[in-house]
């Protein structure tokens, strides 16, 4: 895995670019680690505070650890009348976890999202960013025998 | 019957995404050359005459926007594409990107060449990940036949803020900070990224350039309702039978595109209610349907076009369920820098939830009018603007929905 300092160190030049080197950290780690948000504000000259504040304003980006596979459901309006609560149901049961919780041996997190963009086959799952539509309870298991 | 017309999705399966001569071969670039043999001030006059308005959801006139940026004088200009698309029910600018993102490449470069910008910026959203690869690719095949000239674009990613669909939000973003909106005045178009004079249009904006300047801003005028020419992409989601993407001329009705594009509503149900413009869009009843989906039309009868979503609900759906989730939503995405917003948006949600659960009385629903009569003033951007719609406009239409929940 490759060392957060260099990854950020990248972005230095980048006008702006501490988003994109957040991004850059995430896919890596699949989460920001809290020492690369602090080695982030020396990189960018900003208060850790700051660096902090962007972190955690994005609801894409994690602070902390969470699992090697995210997955997040939408629960906006056009998921939620197509049933979405029922796959947050299959999809707690299967996993033996809550809704934002990881699974003790760190392979997924569980996270609601606000819109995927993949209104056409509501209700829908993201796994690593992939998008799964139509899912529908019985589907969960074949769907994460993938990620196993 | 109703008819598509395709100008955005001109190149919809016609083209290969990833191999830019099959864009080329269609005609593309022409515009950009035919556009760089005109004069600035031309061809601005041209886009103006044209009657595009931003298909971003707020409806202004693209080529007066870009004449703010023509009239100041700067080192530096910039052009941004915003791709943040994060209304629930949009994914319009999603199928444009992967389908034909030359034609978007295309648009920001006659900007930018229009408004005296060399460097441009796509804000794609992180939730697609995808996207932002296919755009890189088109970026670098166009680039590397010169065809974009000496005008560079980049792509940025979002982080799931659906607050930086608003222009000062993307703006602040790009420049690596929370995606709160700015103050206005000044406007980006004359202080904009880095303090620089900007032009931020959306995907769908950018993708009508191409078409106008190559047929000409007559021919665009005569398309669709006169005060909003031209055509919409809508995206048909919920209990519609084709749950699909369709472009169609702006003067269309509602009735048409859920009967003739959307099939009606799936298993025989009635209809009860469409929300239309993403998840801030009002919810339209059965009696106006006959409306034109064009931005005054949809503006006289209290709701918005917005970014086009189309989500319909069948007679079985709760509204107030429905109202409730969408509260939440925007008591989650409030960026919390004006009160109105981040109290309003979190006292909305409160009291929605205490109807649904049956715990509300009479007097509630007149403080939530005013709470989101309020909101609609006061707010400073258009997320908190626009956030008490879906409340507003049901409880006008549907407030026997709302009663039914009275203990």
């Amino acid at each position: 895995m490759a060392d957060y300092r260099e990854i950020i160190s990248a972005y230095k030049e980048v006008p702006g670019g501490i988003i994109e080197a957040y991004h850059a950290v995430q896919k890596e780690y699949s989460y920001i680690p809290e020492d690369a948000v602090v080695y982030a504000a020396q990189v960018f000259d900003i208060p850790e505070a700051k660096a902090y504040g962007v972190a955690t304003f994005y609801s894409y980006l994690k602070v902390g650890p969470r699992g090697k596979n995210v997955i997040r459901i939408c629960e906006s309006a056009p998921c939620h009348i197509a049933g979405a609560d029922k796959v947050v149901a299959a999809l707690e049961k299967e996993l033996g976890i809550k809704m934002g919780e990881t699974t003790p041996d760190g392979k997924f997190t569980l996270e609601f999202a606000e819109c995927v963009g993949q209104c056409q086959a509501t209700p829908v799952i993201t796994i690593n960013s992939q998008p799964y539509g139509d899912v529908t309870a019985d589907k969960i298991a074949a769907i994460l025998t993938e990620y196993k | 019957m109703a008819e598509e017309m395709r100008i955005v999705l001109r190149n919809y399966g016609k083209v290969d995404p990833l191999n830019i001569d099959s864009y080329t071969q269609v005609g593309g670039y022409q515009a950009l050359a035919k556009a760089k043999s005109m004069s600035q001030t031309d061809l601005i006059e041209e886009v103006k005459k044209s009657g595009l308005r931003g298909r971003g959801g707020a409806g202004f006139n693209t080529g007066m926007k870009w004449s703010f940026s023509y009239g100041v004088k700067a080192d530096q200009k910039y052009v941004i594409c915003n791709a943040d698309e994060g209304e629930p029910g949009t994914y319009k600018d999603r199928i444009i990107m992967e389908n034909d993102p030359q034609s978007v490449l295309e648009g920001m470069a006659i900007c930018g060449y229009a408004i005296g910008a060399n460097k441009g910026y796509i804000y794609c959203r992180g939730e697609y990940p995808y996207v932002v690869e296919i755009l890189n690719k088109a970026i670098a095949q166009a680039s590397e036949k010169g065809l974009l000239g000496d005008f560079n674009i980049e792509v940025r990613m979002g982080a799931g803020a659906y607050v930086c669909g608003e222009e000062s939000a993307l703006i602040e973003s790009i420049e690596g900070h929370r995606g709160e909106p700015r103050f206005k005045p000044p406007f980006p178009p004359v202080i904009g990224l880095w303090g620089k004079p900007t032009i931020v249009n959306n995907v769908e904006t950018f993708a009508n350039i191409p078409a106008i300047v190559d047929k000409g801003a007559d021919w665009y005028k005569g398309i669709g309702a006169a005060g909003y020419p031209g055509t919409k992409v809508m995206t048909l989601t919920g209990d519609i039978v084709n749950r699909t993407v369709i472009e169609v001329p702006t003067n269309t009705t509602i009735r048409q595109v859920l009967d003739d594009f959307g099939g009606g509503i799936t298993g025989g149900k009635k209809f009860k209610a469409v929300q239309i413009g993403g998840t801030s869009g009002g919810f339209i009843p059965e009696s106006l349907l006959d409306t034109p989906i064009d931005f005054d039309s949809m503006s006289a009868i209290g709701a918005t076009l917005g970014s086009g979503a189309f989500f319909v609900m069948d007679e079985t759906r709760d509204i107030v369920d429905v109202i409730d989730r969408i509260s939440k939503f925007f008591a989650h995405e409030s960026c919390g820098k004006c009160t109105p917003c981040r109290e309003g948006t979190q006292r909305m949600h409160e009291m929605l939830h205490r109807v649904k659960n049956g715990g509300a009385v009479a007097g509630d629903l007149d403080y939530m009018e005013r709470l989101g009569s309020v909101m609609s003033k006061a707010c400073l951007c258009g997320l908190g603007q626009a956030a008490p719609a879906p409340v507003l406009t049901t409880l006008k239409h549907f407030r026997n929905d709302y009663t039914a929940k009275f203990n």
